[in-house]
C-alpha cells in the first residue's frame, strides 16, 4: 500500500491541471437537473430556458427589475393595435457561421407554433410577416398587450442549419417530443456559448462563441462546464470545498452555511412562484360557503410557514402575482387572525368542523409536505379534520388532474410573467373548450373575475390593465377563491470573485454571457 | 456440469419474464411520463395526442404484448429522457457502477478478513474492541448518511478528496472507461466506495469472527496447536478456509443488497453510474429504462448466484454441481 505516495501524486496533478487552466476563465456549474434536450422547443421548463439563453438569443428579454432589454431585436414598435414591428440587430452571425436574417425568426415563430409546449404562449399570435432582411411584422388576431413578454420565448434558431435531411433520411427540422432527432442533439444559435461536449445527465460543456455579436457585454467566461447534481448536500458541499463556482438552487437549510463560509457568497431574490392550497367545492359542500373559506385563510398562519418552515426564505403572500407584476396590490395584506377564524366558522354554520382529505407533493416545492402538514394541523385548530396523504410529484401529477382530495396543493409560476396567466390556470371558471382553470382543483367559479381576465387580455393600455387586474385580484381576495402561502425565494451560491449577483434575475435564467469572473 | 448451466439459463429467463411482467403491472403506478415529457401549461387535449403516439392509451395486455415481442428481438424500449434504446442506456451506466462495486469490493475484502481473524484470536485487546464497536455503529448508520458525512469531513472540511463525479476517466474499450488508471480518477473513487463498502464490511468482520471463534474450537485446530505449528497458519490456512462457505453464501446473498446500496450511493455522489440513473428514472417516470433496469438486476442476481455456486464447489469439493442441477 503506498497510498501517501499516490495521494502525493493526485495532488500534483491536480495542481498542474489548475495550472492549465488558468489561461482560460473556466466557470463549473451545479444544477439540480440538466435541460431534456438541445431542442429550444421540445419542453416548455426552466431548464430549456436556461439553456436557451446560453446558446441561444431572445429578440427581448427580461432585466432585474422586470423592464425589456433589446436583444436581437435592436427597437421595435407598434404600427397598428394588432401590429408590432421589430427591427433586427445588424451583423448577428450563428455558430455555423450562417447570417441572422428576419426569414430565420419566422422560421423559428412557425415551428413554436407547432410546439406542443409552446402554441399555448402563441396562440394570441397570427402571423409573422418578414419585411424585409432585417424587419418583421407579428400580428395578433386581437389587440394583445403581452408581445413583448411573448417575445422573450423567441429564441431565433438557425434556419439553415436546421433544414435537409439527416444521413438517416429525418427532416433535420423535426421537433419530436420523446424519441431521437437532430435537433435535440444538434444545435446553432446566436448564443454566446457553444455546446462543445454533452453527455446526458453528466456533464455539458460550452466553450464560448468567438462569433459573438454582443462586444459590449462584459463577459469573460471562456468555458462553462455545467454538471447536474440533484443532491442538495452534495451540491452544497462541492461549492464549499470548491470543486464547482456557482450552484443552484441553494436548499433553505444550507442558507446559512453558505452564508457564513468563508470565500463563497450567497445570492437571494423574492421569487415569482406562488404556492397555494386549493378547497375543492365539488368535494365539500362547505367549501361553498364563502364564509368557510375566508376562516380556512385566517386560520393558516402563512407568515409563520415563511418564518419556521421557509427559515424566511420566502415572500407571505395574499393574492396570486408577486410585486413587479401589473396586477399586484400592496393593499391585500395576508390575513391570520385565530379568534375570526373561529367566529366565521360558527356563523356558516361549522362551529364544531367537519372532516376533509389533504393531499401535497413532497419532491415538487421547497419543503411542500412540511408546509401541508403544518397548514393541516392549523386547521385542527378550528375543528376541520385533515387527513393528510404527500406523495412524490409523478403520483401527485395524476393524483391532481383527478382532483383525487378536498384541499390540494398547486405552485405556479406565470410563464408570460403576467397576472393574468394566474388566473387563467389556477382560478377561472374551468372549461374545457377554453382550456382555462386547468389547474382550477377548487373549482371556483366567478364570471365577474373571468370577465375582468378577458377585458385585461385585450387591453393594451398598461394603466387601464393594471387596474383590471388589481380588481381581480380584490375579487379573489375577498371571496377566499384560494389560500395563498407565500413566493418562493431563489438562492445561487457562487465563489467569492464569481460576479453572479449581477446575471441573475427572478426568473432564474442566469444570463452566463455576461458573467464576469476575477 | 452442463445440465446445471443449461438449468441456470431457462431459470434466467423465467426470473426476467417475471421481472419484465411486474415491471410492467406497476408502471401505472409510478406515475404519469407526460407530466414529465411536457410544460406545466400544456393542455389535457395535447397530453392525451402525446400519450395516444406514444401507445400508453392501449390496452395492458396490447402494451406487453407489443413489449415482448421487442424484447425477443433485443428491444427493450426507448428511454424517455436519454432517447437512446434503454439497454444502450443501462449498459453505457453499467461499467461505472461495476468499478463503483469493485473498489467497494476491494475494501471489504481486504479488510474484513484480517480484521475478522484478528478479532477472534485476540478478542480481548482494546483494538478488538474498537474494531467491534466501530462496526456497531457502521451497521446502523444509513449509508447515505455514512456518505453525507464523509464528504463534510473529507471534502468539505479538510478538502482531501472532490465531493462528486468519477472526475478524469480513461477509455477502456466499448463504454468501459475506468476511474483505476489516473491519480485523479483514484482520488474521486475513493470516498464512495468507503460509503458503499461501510455497510457490508461490520457484517463480514463479524461473520469472520464468529465463524472463526467456533473453528477454532474444533479438535483438528487444538490437534495443530498441538502439532506445534505457527499460529498464523494455523489461523490463515487451515481454519480461515472452513469459514469461507458461510462467508461466500451471505457473499452471494448480499450482492443483491449491495446493488441496491449503490442507487443510494451513486445518488449522494453524483456517481454517474446506473444505480443513481435508476433513481433518476423513477423521479422522471421513465417507464421503459425502469423496466430495462429491473430486467437487467435480474439478469445480474441470477449470474452472480451461479458463479457463487461455482466458488462453491471450488471451496468445498463435496458440493455436487451435477446433482443441483439435477
Amino acid at each position: 500500500m503506498n497510498k501517501p505516495l499516490r495521494m502525493a501524486a493526485a495532488v500534483a496533478l491536480v495542481g498542474a491541471f489548475a495550472g492549465v487552466a488558468n489561461a482560460e476563465t473556466t466557470v463549473k456549474v451545479a444544477y439540480d437537473a440538466d435541460p431534456v434536450s438541445l431542442d429550444p422547443h421540445e419542453q416548455l421548463s426552466g431548464g430549456t430556458l436556461q439553456l436557451s439563453h446560453m446558446v441561444f438569443d431572445p429578440l427581448v428579454r427580461w432585466t432585474q427589475d422586470l423592464q425589456f432589454e433589446p436583444r436581437l431585436a435592436e427597437s421595435w414598435e407598434q404600427i397598428d393595435s394588432t401590429t408590432t414591428r421589430f427591427h433586427l440587430r445588424d451583423g448577428v452571425k450563428f455558430h455555423s457561421g450562417n447570417e441572422l436574417t428576419a426569414a430565420d425568426v419566422e422560421w423559428t415563430f412557425d415551428r413554436l407554433k407547432e410546439s406542443p409546449d409552446f402554441k399555448g404562449i402563441f396562440s394570441p399570435f397570427s402571423d409573422l410577416k418578414v419585411i424585409d432582411e432585417d424587419t418583421f411584422d407579428l400580428i395578433t388576431s386581437e389587440p394583445y398587450p403581452l408581445v413583448l413578454h411573448t417575445a422573450t420565448y423567441i429564441f431565433p434558431m438557425d434556419s439553415a442549419f436546421y433544414t435537409g435531411t439527416t444521413e438517416d433520411g429525418k427532416d433535420k427540422s423535426e421537433l419530436v417530443k420523446h424519441g431521437d432527432s437532430f435537433a435535440s442533439r444538434n444545435v446553432s444559435g446566436t448564443g454566446p456559448f457553444v455546446v462543445s461536449e454533452r453527455e446526458q445527465g453528466v456533464k455539458m460543456v460550452f466553450d464560448r462563441f468567438d462569433g459573438y455579436w454582443d462586444k459590449a457585454s462584459k463577459g469573460n467566461v471562456d468555458k462553462i462546464v455545467l454538471t447536474p447534481i440533484k443532491e442538495d448536500p452534495t451540491r452544497v458541499a462541492a461549492l464549499l470545498s470548491g470543486d464547482v463556482d456557482f450552484i443552484a438552487p441553494v436548499p433553505p437549510t444550507d442558507l446559512k452555511r453558505i452564508e457564513d463560509a468563508e470565500g463563497v457568497n450567497l445570492i437571494t431574490m423574492p421569487g415569482t412562484r406562488i404556492i397555494t392550497f386549493q378547497m375543492n367545492q365539488e368535494r365539500v359542500e362547505a367549501f361553498k360557503d364563502k364564509r368557510v373559506r375566508q376562516a380556512i385563510d385566517y386560520a393558516v398562519n402563512n407568515a409563520g410557514i415563511v418564518d419556521r418552515i421557509m427559515r424566511g426564505f420566502g415572500t407571505v403572500a395574499a393574492q396570486a402575482s408577486p410585486a413587479g407584476y401589473l396586477g399586484h396590490d400592496p393593499a391585500l395584506t395576508p390575513r391570520y387572525d385565530l379568534e375570526k377564524a373561529k367566529a366565521l366558522m360558527a356563523e356558516a354554520g361549522y362551529a364544531d368542523g367537519f372532516s376533509i382529505t389533504m393531499m401535497a407533493p413532497n419532491n415538487r416545492y421547497v419543503n411542500d409536505d412540511k408546509i401541508a402538514q403544518a397548514v393541516a394541523s392549523m386547521l385542527s385548530k378550528i375543528n376541520i379534520k385533515v387527513d393528510l396523504q404527500a406523495m412524490p410529484k409523478a403520483q401527485y401529477w395524476p393524483k391532481f388532474d383527478e382532483r383525487a382530495a378536498d384541499m390540494m396543493m398547486i405552485g405556479w409560476h406565470s410563464d408570460t410573467e403576467d397576472s393574468a396567466n394566474f388566473h387563467q390556470f389556477l382560478s377561472a371558471c374551468p372549461s374545457k373548450e377554453t382550456g382555462n382553470g386547468q389547474y382550477n382543483s377548487g373549482n371556483y367559479c366567478s364570471t365577474e373575475a373571468d370577465a375582468l381576465m378577458a377585458a385585461s387580455n385585450s387591453e393594451t393600455d398598461p394603466a387601464k390593465r393594471a387596474e383590471m387586474l388589481k380588481q381581480l385580484e380584490g375579487i379573489l381576495y375577498n371571496e377566499a377563491a384560494f389560500i395563498p402561502l407565500h413566493w418562493q425565494n431563489l438562492a445561487w451560491g457562487a465563489r467569492e470573485g464569481v460576479h453572479a449577483d449581477a446575471i441573475v434575475n427572478a426568473l432564474n435564467f442566469p444570463y452566463f454571457g455576461d458573467l464576469v469572473v476575477d | 456440469m452442463l445440465a446445471y448451466l443449461v438449468k441456470r439459463v431457462f431459470q434466467a429467463i423465467a426470473v426476467m419474464f417475471v421481472i419484465s411482467l411486474v415491471g410492467f403491472a406497476i408502471q401505472d403506478n409510478l406515475g404519469d411520463p407526460l407530466r414529465e415529457l411536457v410544460g406545466q401549461s400544456v393542455s389535457d387535449e395535447v397530453r392525451q395526442q402525446l400519450r395516444d403516439e406514444l401507445g400508453l392509451n392501449d390496452s395492458f395486455v396490447k402494451q406487453y404484448l407489443r413489449f415482448l415481442g421487442n424484447a425477443l428481438q433485443g428491444d427493450l424500449g426507448t428511454s424517455y429522457f436519454f432517447k437512446e434504446p434503454a439497454l444502450d442506456v443501462i449498459l453505457k451506466k453499467l461499467p461505472a457502477t461495476l468499478e463503483l462495486v469493485a473498489g467497494a469490493t476491494l475494501i471489504i475484502i481486504g479488510l474484513s478478513v484480517p480484521l475478522g481473524v484478528y478479532t477472534a484470536t485476540r478478542p480481548n485487546t482494546i483494538f478488538s474492541k474498537i474494531v467491534m464497536g466501530v462496526s456497531i455503529v457502521g451497521i446502523s448508520i444509513p449509508v447515505f448518511l455514512t456518505a453525507i458525512l464523509m464528504i463534510f469531513v473529507f471534502s468539505v472540511g479538510y478538502g482531501w478528496f472532490p465531493s462528486y463525479g468519477r472526475g478524469e476517466v480513461v477509455h477502456v474499450f466499448g463504454y468501459w472507461d475506468t476511474n483505476f488508471a489516473t491519480a485523479d480518477g483514484w482520488m474521486h473513487i475513493i470516498l464512495p466506495s468507503i460509503a458503499l463498502a461501510s455497510i457490508m464490511l461490520p457484517l463480514f468482520v463479524r461473520l469472520i469472527r464468529a465463524e472463526m471463534m467456533e473453528v477454532l474450537q474444533s479438535e483438528y485446530v487444538k490437534y495443530a496447536k498441538a502439532k506445534g505449528i505457527r499460529p498464523r497458519r494455523i489461523y490463515f490456512v487451515h481454519a480461515l478456509k472452513n469459514t469461507l462457505l458461510p462467508v461466500i453464501t451471505v457473499g452471494g446473498v448480499q450482492i443483491g443488497t449491495m446493488v441496491a446500496y449503490t442507487i443510494l450511493t451513486e445518488t449522494v455522489f453524483q456517481w454517474p453510474g446506473m444505480g443513481f440513473m435508476f433513481l433518476e428514472a423513477v423521479n422522471r417516470v421513465d417507464t421503459p429504462l425502469i423496466v430495462a433496469y429491473l430486467i437487467v438486476v435480474g439478469f445480474i442476481f441470477v449470474v452472480t448466484n451461479t458463479i457463487v455456486d461455482l466458488i462453491y464447489g471450488l471451496v468445498n469439493p463435496t458440493v455436487n454441481l451435477a446433482r443441483m442441477g439435477a
